[in-house]
């Protein structure tokens, strides 16, 4: 059945749920997008981040985007020792391609087990204030437990945004794979700045974490539904751009609530990877690519 | 294409598991022939895989899509004319060959991560479809009745594990033969460089497709017995992520260059994970695949077959 209001909630609904997809796609566009490291593990992070939230707040009542944050910078050392290990074992060999991609692959699999081992595989959610609230504007509900999210994504990505492209070491993480002789030239160690790249790109999962986890319930196997998400909007983006990210997380969101509203939320997991494989196909260089 | 020791090997293993299965020249307890069974299909698995990843280097994540598309195809043709396994195997190789022809299509376009991130994708738009056909029983699954004996095997599994006994070492022998033709010599120049081995006239084109095609209908022929040995098949046991991970595990694990390389990952591995299953638990092997992949792609890249080329070369 179509009428306007159903599609106002489902656009409110798909922007609403855009704006979280960029959190979640941030770290990837840092690591795929600029860096050509390919995290396949990157919505494997997410979901330790949700679990870390989960954790603190059964265990303490904490608020999950205050744990989050202060994660944060636990997943960045993280993310810079996963970095290491790829470094010496792969790409000081050249061997980056297929073995570094099997790399991360296993490494998904080995959190997925081990979350599944230590939590099983129940459904887990978070307690906050904000959550199960509902406010109305017109006709269209607009959930506060989605909105809390999307306020928290835009002011991440201006964050990152910013950083990359007003600091020194920002935009040494943006030239690093493009052009290695140039940066080391200009006094910046490639492998260091890598690092620090990577080790961002892991640090926002654990406030992406903590957002996924407060819009809908996780267990530990959804996070290979993500891959889809993650991956069609870093392509559809135009590889390694901030603002196309963002854009191409609202058209997929949007897309998705669309489906998910007119034909039934069984259908929704296969629009990211129907644009993913659409984009692929005919314009592998994205939005916003060159 | 010669006769040598190894065809004369695989025979002889056909016609061993054929007087195990149908004569039962030695007792055995039947979980061995349904533990068995699950050894031998990764074995096709992670022979079909390496076909594309291991001689050709073009990662394929989809593995459990066409193991499951092989699976279903099964689960249709039963439900439209209760057709026998003896028919399921060849459609079921041949709808995954079409699906793997078009695969290769795409890697016109896309190559390297692209590609990998490509067939995942297609894994799970895939499962989508079939979550939403109801004819084959959408996301609740669907049931196969199959009789509980069968002429000459006996039990119905004893002949299940023939049947894929004989299916391994049909993909063990191709894998083989494709490797000593001109045709591996052609995928080995695609893996090392394929803008050169397209400029010295290798028809790289040509063999993408016949590589995706070959391992895909593997990949289908292993999926097509997977509903009469569980008798009841879903979306989310057919698609189980378990498939892509061990099919991509046991060729590194095992050595990828070579066809002996999946062929020891998949019995070793398998093995330990029937093992595993059994003595521990089933998330704990899942662990230990994982842990052994990381292992092997950081400390032995050349898995197991290179390693006892390394230490037989020392010793020399």
């Amino acid at each position: 059945m179509f009428t306007v209001d159903l599609l106002l909630s489902a656009l409110v609904a798909g922007v609403l749920l855009g704006g979280f997809y960029a959190a979640v796609s941030l770290g990837l566009t840092v690591a795929f997008g600029q860096l050509n490291i390919v995290n396949i593990a990157h919505p494997a992070f997410v979901i330790l981040g949700s679990y870390v939230a989960y954790m603190c707040n059964s265990r303490w009542g904490l608020d999950p985007i205050l744990v989050g944050l202060a994660f944060t910078p636990v997943f960045f050392l993280i993310g810079v020792g996963a970095y290491r290990i790829y470094y010496e074992s792969f790409e000081r060999r050249d061997d980056e391609a297929l073995r570094g991609l099997a790399f991360f692959f296993g490494v998904m699999f080995i959190i997925e087990v081990g979350l599944i081992m230590v939590y099983g595989v129940d459904f887990r959610t978070v307690q906050a204030p904000y959550i199960g609230q509902n406010f109305k504007i017109g006709a269209v509900g607009v959930p506060t437990r989605m909105l809390v999210p999307f306020c928290v994504s835009l002011v991440m990505f201006a964050c990152v945004y910013l950083y990359m492209s007003r600091t020194f070491n920002g935009r040494a993480i943006m030239a690093v794979a493009q052009d290695r002789l140039a940066l080391q030239l200009m006094a910046a160690d490639p492998v260091r700045i890598k690092q620090l790249g990577f080790g961002i790109g892991i640090g926002t999962t654990a406030l992406a974490g903590a957002l996924l986890i407060i819009i809908i319930p996780i267990e530990p196997s959804i996070g290979r539904l993500y891959i889809g998400q993650v991956f069609a909007i870093a392509v559809l983006a135009g590889l390694g751009s901030i603002p196309g990210t963002l854009v191409a997380a609202l058209v997929l969101g949007i897309a998705e609530s669309l489906v998910a509203t007119f034909f039934g939320p069984s259908w929704a997991p296969a629009v990211a990877f129907g644009i993913l494989l659409l984009a692929l196909a005919f314009r592998p260089q994205g939005l916003f690519g060159r | 294409m010669r006769i040598d020791a190894f065809h004369v090997t695989a025979l002889a293993i056909a016609l061993l598991g054929a007087a195990v299965t149908i004569f039962d020249l030695i007792p055995v307890n039947k979980f061995y022939f349904f533990a068995g069974y699950v050894v031998l299909q990764y074995v096709v698995l992670a022979t079909a895989w390496n076909i594309m990843g291991g001689y050709m280097g073009y990662v394929n994540f989809g593995t459990a899509g066409f193991f499951a598309v092989g699976a279903y195809t099964s689960v249709v043709l039963y439900n439209l004319m209760k057709a026998p396994l003896i028919l399921m195997i060849p459609v079921s190789g041949a709808v995954c060959a079409l699906l793997g022809l078009g695969m290769g299509y795409l890697t016109l376009r896309l190559r390297g991560v692209f590609f990998a991130i490509a067939t995942l994708a297609m894994a799970i738009v895939l499962e989508t479809l079939i979550v939403n056909w109801d004819y084959v029983g959408g996301a609740t699954g669907a049931y196969i009745l199959r009789s509980r004996e069968i002429a000459p095997f006996g039990d119905y599994v004893e002949f299940l594990f023939f049947v894929m006994l004989v299916l391994a070492i049909f993909a063990v022998t191709v894998a083989r033969w494709i490797e000593r033709s001109k045709m591996g010599r052609g995928f080995a120049a695609i893996r090392d460089d394929e803008v050169a081995a397209e400029c010295t006239g290798v028809p790289t084109l040509r063999l993408k497709l016949v590589a995706t095609t070959v391992s895909g209908f593997l990949m289908g022929v292993a999926g097509a017995p997977f509903v009469l040995y569980v008798g009841f098949v879903e979306p989310s046991s057919a698609f189980n992520l378990v498939y892509a991970v061990n099919s991509i595990a046991m060729p590194m694990i095992g050595g990828a260059t070579t066809w002996l390389g999946p062929l020891i990952g998949a019995l070793l591995l398998g093995t330990v994970q029937q093992v595993a299953t059994v003595t521990i638990s089933s998330e704990l092997n899942l662990l230990i695949v994982g842990g052994l992949l990381v292992f092997f792609v950081i400390a032995a890249p050349e898995g197991i077959v290179g390693l006892v080329r390394k230490w037989r070369g020392r010793g020399r």
